[in-house]
């Protein structure tokens, strides 16, 4: 295989590189995973000593006072459910619009292409636009308006979910369906959603572990709540943005607050993402 | 098995008595009392490219009729006019007429779930829907019809009789459909279209993806079932035309070259194609 | 079977009625209008953050660009600071988060023993998910004092007064800073771009590999020379989209970027980014034209991202991006 054994050679030198080369990827892998480690196991320390049913039973207190993040964690409950609610909702019907009814015309292909750039953007632009368009004009914050700034940020997923798991149905799949004189949309309703089921799903979890841990969008527009409060027209209490606040705060109650929050969010995150491989590897396999 | 006419594929011909040249289209013609389905003079356009030459053929009621040629020679396209499902396709289009019972289903003021519903399609790869056995055969009853339950229960019984599936899932009809086999899922997919009692059934290489016993199963069906509707069916396999068809349709490039009684097809073949083609000499 | 009715001229040849038929155009209105919806709310979002901006615009021109004056007391506002904060963080996070980024990638499609490739995998895509949050707060209370006691205050001790090294770093060594900024950002935007890269990496047809490997290829040729011009596009456009998240963060960088509108003089000074000065300001902006500056920063900001993620698309080809 090698001409000759020293490393002097071509081949010696080809060795000695592709070497370097395995070493330093195994060192940047194990940097990447000492550090997400670390942090995991921080975040583990500091907020493990908090989550105990207090935090679940007991409303933030103020400073100095002793409490738990209930009325956070029901406002971030009924938060995410509203926006998820109206981010399916548009999600799936705009989806269904790319894959099955557009044309592929520039139209068409713009609305994809915005999509995007609304996937994307910065979430704090969108809850500035929020703020523009129902705060202001409804003379408060309120948790409609912060469910509004979640839907925005998910419905892009959820449309480039159902657009590319309606895309991967056969097309055999719609001509048996036209085939028997079936109306366009009963094909979508009760065929084509339906075997897309497992994709839509996987996407509306992906864009629900998305906002849950999302705070710029939330900070002018459901603000936050110290108190418990299930009002939708009133600013109210969630995980994200009383973290902020008890983060960036002096004291330490406060403080360990916070990190129990951040834990919260994070196992949430992580267990939503757990389902969604759980799901996905089951569909593959037939 | 009884079906399985006793046609041999004839070898290298002897040269024939006849000084003439063959000639370079044949057609016999269908009786007009037998005509369901009346093919005049179609062509057909993908985008600005033609498919389809002047076709002109008449489909039998109450006989399987085999359409057969080498890859490309629009055998398929053909069969996708009688039902338009081509319409789903901008840029594809037809021009001539296809008379179906007397009315020229290329017109455009066709309600095309009438069509639909008086012609099924069977398709190359078997499509069950994501719903159970039941589901599936009922779908399209329920599209046309508003039977009780018990009304129901009966004409998705009596249609999976008709395909042969019945013995094999009788106990399990809330079972999802995509957890049968291969061939019993082609099954359910003619049931499905039968469902609704079409009067002509188109079906496009139904076996291609089947191993020998379900397709033998399916074929079988398909001859049981041509007491009822006219059927069209395309295949690539030539002994599978003359295994289950009346009559067969051979074409080439988008043209009709012969057309006739699957035994003359297949014992005296009178265009040069034709002969090549049922011989072997290209596939 | 079906109803039959006679023809008449006008009405279509023999119908027959099929249940959910008038529901179909209603269906198709739905759907147009909830994608209508969201380009819509695009759109507006664009419009808004310029006409918001408008005043600021106006009244600053293009000196807004290059002052770093931030005074809402004598409401004059010049967005250098923050603009330049968001593009150095982003850089230098880019910078240091790819090459770790590509070889962890890399290594878990070519190096990784087969029983670790899996978790390894999972483990990356597991964690890109983490919300910006979590890193912010590990970086105000567990990196920023490390950093200031290991890393920042004895670089600061030993720079040579005068020399290039003092300047680079100087600043406050309490942990927060553009440096620190940058590498919580690096840190938060690495598995997403190496769990990208690796699907990437993945979708190389198996066989032109193998046919590399069998010609004697070592890996690191066979990733040179074979893997990356593969997916050259996908890949700058898959890194181009770790940075529009960079640039569009905000919590991971809220904490701990010292929030001063000064052009940061070294890096460990502090500093600020759009998304960082928004946050911190806008509940409290005292006057409309703070307001309209702040707006104005975030039009850049989405000028900015939105550059970016077009490059990016075009590189990843249509549809295709993450």
């Amino acid at each position: 295989m090698t001409q000759d054994g020293t490393i002097f050679g071509r081949s010696g030198r080809r060795r000695l590189s592709n070497g370097a080369f395995v070493t330093v990827c195994a060192l940047a892998t194990g940097i990447a995973l000492v550090v997400l480690a670390a942090i995991l196991i921080s975040l583990l320390r500091n907020g493990m000593g908090g989550l105990g049913l207090a935090l679940f039973t007991q409303d933030t207190p103020p400073p100095g006072a002793s409490g738990g993040l209930r009325n956070a964690i029901l406002g971030s409950i009924l938060l995410c459910g509203a926006a998820m609610i109206l981010a399916i909702l548009v999600g799936m019907l705009a989806g269904t619009w790319l894959a099955e009814y557009s044309r592929d015309g520039w139209y068409a292909r713009a609305v994809r292409f915005i999509n995007d750039v609304l996937l994307s953007a910065p979430s704090i632009l969108i809850g500035l636009f929020v703020y523009v368009i129902a705060v202001r004009p409804l003379h408060g914050f309120s948790a409609f308006a912060g469910a509004l700034a979640l839907a925005l940020i998910a419905a892009p997923i959820v449309t480039r979910a159902t657009e590319d798991v309606l895309r991967l149905q056969p097309r055999a799949l719609r001509e048996a369906g036209v085939g028997l004189g079936t109306p366009y949309w009963v094909i979508v309703r009760r065929i084509l959603w339906r075997a897309a089921a497992g994709g839509i799903v996987t996407g509306a979890l992906l864009a629900f572990a998305r906002i849950s841990g999302e705070t710029a969008p939330l900070l002018f527009t459901a603000l936050n709540n110290q108190f418990f409060s299930v009002n939708l027209l009133r600013p109210i209490a969630n995980l994200p943005v009383t973290i902020f606040n008890f983060a960036l705060s002096p004291y330490p109650d406060w403080q360990h607050l916070a990190w129990a929050g951040a834990l919260l969010i994070a196992l949430t995150v992580l267990a939503i993402n757990l389902v969604v491989r759980i799901l996905t590897t089951r569909a593959k396999r037939p | 098995m009884s079906h399985l006419a006793t046609i041999t594929i004839p070898k290298a011909r002897v040269a024939s008595s006849d000084m003439s040249a063959p000639p370079e289209q044949f057609v016999d013609p269908v009786p007009q009392e037998q005509l369901k389905v009346d093919v005049r003079n179609l062509n057909f356009f993908y985008g600005a490219a033609q498919a389809l030459s002047g076709v002109s053929m008449g489909i039998p009621n109450n006989a399987v009729t085999a359409i057969v040629g080498p890859s490309g020679c629009g055998k398929s396209t053909l069969l996708r006019v009688l039902n338009r499902i081509y319409g789903l396709y901008p840029g594809q289009r037809a021009e001539g007429e296809v008379l179906l019972d007397g009315q020229n289903i290329l017109d455009r003021k066709v309600h095309l779930p009438w069509l639909r519903s008086r012609v099924g399609m069977v398709f190359q790869q078997s499509t069950p829907f994501p719903m159970s056995i039941f589901e599936n055969v009922a779908f399209g009853v329920r599209l046309y019809e508003k039977l009780r339950k018990a009304e129901l229960s009966v004409r998705v019984e009596e249609t999976l009789r008709r395909a042969a599936l019945w013995d094999e899932v009788k106990d399990k009809l809330d079972r999802p459909a995509l957890s049968l086999s291969g061939g019993q899922q082609q099954r359910l997919c003619v049931a499905r279209s039968m469902a609704v009692r079409p009067e002509v059934l188109l079906l496009d290489e139904p076996a291609s993806s089947l191993d020998p016993i379900s397709t033998a199963k399916l074929e079988d069906t398909i001859v049981r079932l041509k007491r009822e509707v006219a059927i069209v069916i395309v295949t690539h396999n030539l002994q599978q035309a003359a295994r289950v068809s009346d009559r067969t349709a051979f074409m080439f490039l988008g043209r009709l070259i012969e057309y006739g009684t699957t035994e003359r097809m297949f014992n005296n073949p009178r265009t040069t194609r034709a002969t090549d083609y049922v011989t072997g000499r290209f596939g | 079977m079906s109803e039959a009715s006679v023809s008449s001229p006008d009405q279509p040849l023999l119908h027959v009625r099929v249940r959910g038929q008038r529901v179909e155009r209603a269906f198709q209105y739905a759907c147009s209008a909830a994608s209508l919806a969201l380009f819509g709310a695009t759109i507006g979002l664009c419009i808004m953050l310029a006409w918001g901006g408008w005043p600021s615009i106006s009244r600053f021109g293009l000196a807004f660009f290059t002052s770093t004056v931030w005074n809402p007391v004598t409401d004059v506002y010049g967005g250098a600071g923050p603009i330049v904060g968001t593009l150095i963080t982003s850089a230098v996070a880019l910078a240091l988060a790819l090459p770790l980024a590509f070889c962890t990638a890399v290594f878990l499609v070519e190096f990784c023993p087969a029983i670790l490739r899996r978790p390894i995998g999972i483990a990356v895509e597991l964690l890109a998910g983490i919300p910006s949050i979590v890193y912010g707060m590990w970086g105000l209370f567990v990196f920023a004092p490390l950093f200031a006691t290991y890393i920042e205050a004895p670089l600061m001790s030993w720079a040579p007064p005068g020399s290039v090294w003092e300047r680079l770093f100087s600043g406050i060594p309490n942990g927060s800073g553009v440096l620190t900024a940058s590498i919580i950002l690096a840190i938060m935007i690495l598995p997403y771009i190496a769990a990208t890269l690796r699907e990437l990496f993945l979708s190389v047809p198996v066989r032109v590999r193998e046919s590399a490997y069998g010609m004697g290829c070592t890996p690191l040729e066979v990733v040179w020379s074979v893997t990356l011009p593969f997916v050259r596009r996908s890949a700058v456009g898959a890194v181009m989209l770790g940075l529009g998240r960079a640039l569009g963060e905000t919590m991971a960088v809220t904490f701990v970027i010292g929030n001063s509108h000064r052009l940061p003089r070294g890096l460990f000074d502090s500093g600020a980014t759009i998304s960082s000065v928004i946050a911190n300001e806008f509940a409290e902006a005292t006057s409309p034209m703070h307001m309209s500056a702040l707006l104005e920063l975030g039009f850049a900001l989405f000028l900015i991202t939105f550059v970016v993620l077009a490059l990016a698309r075009a590189l990843l080809g249509h549809g295709d991006a993450r």
